[in-house]
């Protein structure tokens, strides 16, 4: 009897899995003699359209930690969206750039495994095992400084790093040391783990350099925002626009185009940069070398370096990579150019070594510093 | 006996005071779904959850929702076809497996989550390349997590009913054993099983870790995306979910008092 | 089934035995003797502790005040309910009700500012660090102990206290000298289970502190996240092993505390 109920019950759960992997189905890979997840060009495609037609084929883009009001994402996943007829299937808007290789990492050979990243600099330098080389059909206007030579990442836009603060809760801040005071009490938070965020490891710059130290060494930085903990002023929450929304987080360190777009849309709520000297840093977009949609991967990528998207950073807040050449050729969004304004004052950003360091101090001295 | 049992003042004491201490959240929350951040009430956080026009941006979280119902059925499917068969068949065939079997089902209390998720990720990758990505095969993860609380429901109402002599009766009346699973045990068996098939739902609902960690989608970590974008949406949706599974165990409570009743 | 459950713990221990190449090293072992991980596992025992011992009492009154009402009365299913409900209440939503609750912008903290003139965030944030988690796991362990010792309480034989009557002894005499003794073994065998509980609870830290790893769980959360990053591979690893220790000693008490509760009741 036992016998005879193990057999039953054990070929019943065979035939149920062999049915659900029927059910569960194959991919098969865009149709075509193209192997979109190698090719390195719009040529290899054969075209511009090949590559469109391509995408539109495969019909789908993982996009991940993209949110909507950052640097104006949200305009451009909808014009992607329009011009193309390619649903874009948005995962995790807020997380930190750590966990969008992290999810790659877990997702690996899925459907819902990103296609693409939008990451901080300290990550990119370190995951350049994820990368898919390509090259965008305007390559040559993007300075050499800003891409990595054979398309691995390439930057896509910047701006400065800002503090945002609800004016109608607490003072304007006009020093690093204002935010030890009072006013602040548990008020003082970071748009994510400067560990892991691309935003939150600038703040730690800004705090640097306003600290009277260089991009060499972030212990200054730290060592703010140590003294910030021991005050009671550092609030361990990552901002988001729920959490400004919702006033929970009165003080944010965050990139101006994210601050500047909440100002847009929170009551009271201000952007301030700071005397001395200004932290910007570029992201890096860059393709996932297992992308479930290679095809629109890389459609994605030409439309976000073509002047439509590049102008609609500048509406965001941010300055795109390609700004000389858009000046120059006289396709940039003047009027949205203006109402931003330009990038002025005592530039600093950090290089790949200095990031490098950088990331490894953090490591080592963030989690005891605001213990 | 009035020794043993509190005073109804010391009682109500009791009651009230925790009561009021464990509404507080609850009411914090329910004033906060209506609020407007610049004070004031408004209705129009509840109305956008059903508004047509936010389904583009709420259809991730709708999507989520129902991966977590759909992992929330085939984690019972898992606890009725695999568990509970193989309990049965301890109590009657094996006994002495007792032991093991209860202790097999208490380690995954001894091993969280967290500690879990470390070690599942690999196990994972295997079972995405045999069985495809889909996130219904989270539910194997789930049914070690639910393994605690639906052996604890189905075995007390095992100890409770007469399972041993019932089937042997059966037997003895000439009926083979689907005939004693179907019609004489299960029957038997209804309250805990369909505790065990609500507990596991409760808790297929509630699981965040390992979703989180293993980047699927389920209820909570929608919950906790859109709590980062629009926290009264989240919250409202916390309230639901909170009233659906409080119904959901309210009705084991009623129907374990309609068993009581019967069974004697 | 036990593919799900023994693959996945020996893998998680084993990594933590292993460096990136996949030599053996007991360097991440190592690792956890680090003063900041090291004070991550005070801060999960504490925590743990507290909320175990505070949930275990609180939990033992709200069972006394219902000992003697109907068992399938109103009160006691609507209870029951309640707290099968609120210990299963996934973390995030329970951050979510004590973010409305207590957070900067919480209920509770602006009518304590307003009426009584206290705020709770005076010395820095409350919610959002450690201490902030008590009130929060509170929420959750209650319920846990009710749901866990009122069998035990309900076990008491109206036998005992009848004979306690009739060799004259007090409402005192019974609790203390026959009640509490026959209890014991399940009172401290669910307070155990509710520091398991407490230490190994995740997902509502998680949904509230987003900065920095102050209790184990999210250390690991952490080591897993930024493995590239902070290059400490298998982290993870060796923190899984350090909480599969401590929480085998607990259960291990905890079963030997159920085989004396059972001995009693049965």
């Amino acid at each position: 009897m036992f016998t005879k109920h193990a057999i039953i019950g054990v070929s019943a759960v065979a035939l149920l899995a062999l049915g659900l992997t029927g059910c569960a189905g194959t991919d098969t890979p865009a149709a075509g003699d193209v192997d979109a997840a190698t090719a390195t060009s719009a040529e290899d495609f054969g075209g511009i359209d090949a590559l469109v037609e391509a995408a539109q084929a495969e019909g789908e883009l993982n996009v991940i930690a993209l949110p909507d009001n950052w640097a104006n994402y949200g305009e451009i996943k909808a014009a992607f969206e329009e011009k193309y007829d390619i649903v874009i299937n948005d995962a995790d808007p807020d997380i930190s750039s750590a966990e969008e290789i992290a999810a790659a990492d877990n997702l690996v050979g899925q459907d819902t495994a990103p296609d693409v990243f939008d990451l901080g600099t300290a990550v990119t330098l370190d995951s350049l095992d994820y990368f898919a080389p390509y090259q965008v059909a305007n390559w040559d206007e993007i300075p050499d400084a800003n891409k990595e030579s054979t398309g691995l990442y390439v930057n896509d836009y910047t701006g400065s790093m800002s503090i945002g603060y609800q004016s109608n809760s607490v003072p304007e801040p006009t020093s690093l040391d204002d935010l030890l005071g009072d006013d602040y009490r548990g008020a003082v938070a970071l748009n994510g783990d400067p560990t892991q965020a691309g935003a939150a490891f600038a703040a730690v710059g800004l705090a640097t350099v306003q600290s009277g130290g260089t991009l060499d060494d972030f212990t200054p930085g730290i060592d703010f925002f140590a003294e910030l903990n021991d005050a009671g002023n550092f609030l361990p929450v990552n901002a988001t626009p729920a959490t400004i929304a919702s006033g929970e987080t009165p003080v944010v360190f965050d990139w101006s185009y994210n601050n500047l777009s909440a100002s847009t849309t929170v009551d009271g709520w201000k952007v301030t940069t700071l005397e001395g000297p200004v932290y910007t840093s570029f992201y890096n977009q860059a393709i996932s070398k297992d992308a479930p949609h290679p095809a629109a991967a890389r459609l994605w990528q030409e439309f976000l370096y073509s002047a439509d998207a590049q102008n609609l950073f500048i509406v965001g807040g941010a300055y795109p990579v390609t700004i000389k050449a858009l000046q120059d050729a006289g396709t940039v969004d003047q009027g949205a150019l203006d109402t931003l304004g330009e990038l002025t004052g005592d530039l600093v950003t950090p290089t790949a070594d200095q990031a490098e360091a950088a990331a490894a101090t953090l490591a080592e001295n963030w989690a005891a510093a605001v213990q | 006996m009035d020794v043993v049992t509190p005073s109804p003042v010391t009682r109500w004491i009791i009651l009230g005071l925790v009561g009021i201490l464990f509404s507080v959240p609850i009411i914090a929350m329910i004033n906060f779904s209506f609020s407007v951040p610049t004070g004031g009430y408004t209705v129009d956080h509840w109305t956008a959850l059903f508004n047509p026009d936010n389904a583009r941006t709420y259809r991730q979280l709708f999507q989520s929702i129902g991966n977590s119902f759909l992992l929330a059925a085939v984690t019972v499917a898992i606890v009725l076809l695999i568990l509970l068969p193989a309990m049965v068949l301890v109590h009657l065939q094996f006994p002495r497996l007792k032991r093991v079997l209860e202790f097999i089902c208490i380690i995954p209390i001894t091993v969280p989550a967290i500690v879990l998720v470390v070690g599942l990720a690999p196990v994972y990758s295997v079972v995405v390349k045999v069985l495809g990505g889909n996130v219904w095969t989270l539910a194997f993860a789930y049914g070690i997590t639910v393994l605690p609380y639906a052996y604890r429901a189905i075995q007390a109402n095992l100890d409770a009913v007469p399972v041993v002599t019932l089937s042997e009766a059966a037997r003895t009346l000439g009926a083979n054993w689907l005939t004693v699973l179907g019609r004489v045990l299960l029957p038997n068996l209804r309250r805990g099983v369909l505790a065990a098939a609500f507990i596991s739902v409760a808790v297929v609902l509630g699981e965040f870790t390992i979703a989180s960690l293993l980047n699927r989608r389920n209820l909570q970590t929608a919950l906790l995306q859109i709590g980062q974008s629009d926290p009264w949406v989240a919250v409202i949706l916390a309230l639901l979910s909170l009233a659906f599974a409080f119904v959901l165990l309210l009705l084991i409570g009623r129907l374990g008092s309609v068993g009581r009743k019967q069974t004697s | 089934m036990l593919i799900f459950l023994a693959i996945p713990t020996v893998l998680a221990v084993a990594t933590g035995f292993v460096t990136e190449d996949g030599a053996f090293t007991l360097a991440n072992i190592a690792g956890i003797f680090d003063p900041t991980v090291l004070s991550t596992f005070v801060s999960s025992f504490w925590v743990s502790a507290v909320t175990a011992v505070v949930g275990a009492v609180v939990g033992a009154l709200v069972c006394y005040a219902m000992l003697g009402t109907r068992a399938d009365g109103a009160l006691r299913t609507v209870i029951d309910s309640a707290s099968s409900v609120l210990a299963q209440f996934g973390g995030v939503m329970l951050a979510f009700a004590f973010i409305a609750t207590i957070g900067n912008q919480g209920l509770l903290t602006r009518l304590l500012i307003e009426a009584f003139g206290v705020n709770i965030n005076e010395n820095g944030p409350f919610l959002y660090t450690v201490p902030g988690l008590l009130p929060v796991y509170l929420y959750f362990q209650v319920p846990l102990m009710i749901i866990t010792f009122m069998p035990a309480l309900q076990g008491l034989r109206p036998q005992w206290a009848e004979a306690n009557a009739t060799l004259g002894g007090t409402r005192f005499t019974y609790w203390t000298r026959i009640a509490f003794p026959v209890l014991a073994p399940s009172f401290f065998g669910s307070l155990l289970l509710l520091f398991a509980n407490a230490f190994s609870s995740y997902a509502t830290a998680a949904a509230l502190i987003s900065q920095g790893s102050q209790i184990v769980p999210l250390q690991i959360r952490s080591a897993l996240v930024s493995e590239t990053v902070l290059g400490r591979e298998n982290m993870a690893g060796a923190l899984a092993l350090g909480m599969i220790v401590v929480m085998v000693v607990v259960m291990w008490g905890y079963s030997v505390l159920q085989r004396r509760t059972t001995r009693w009741m049965s």
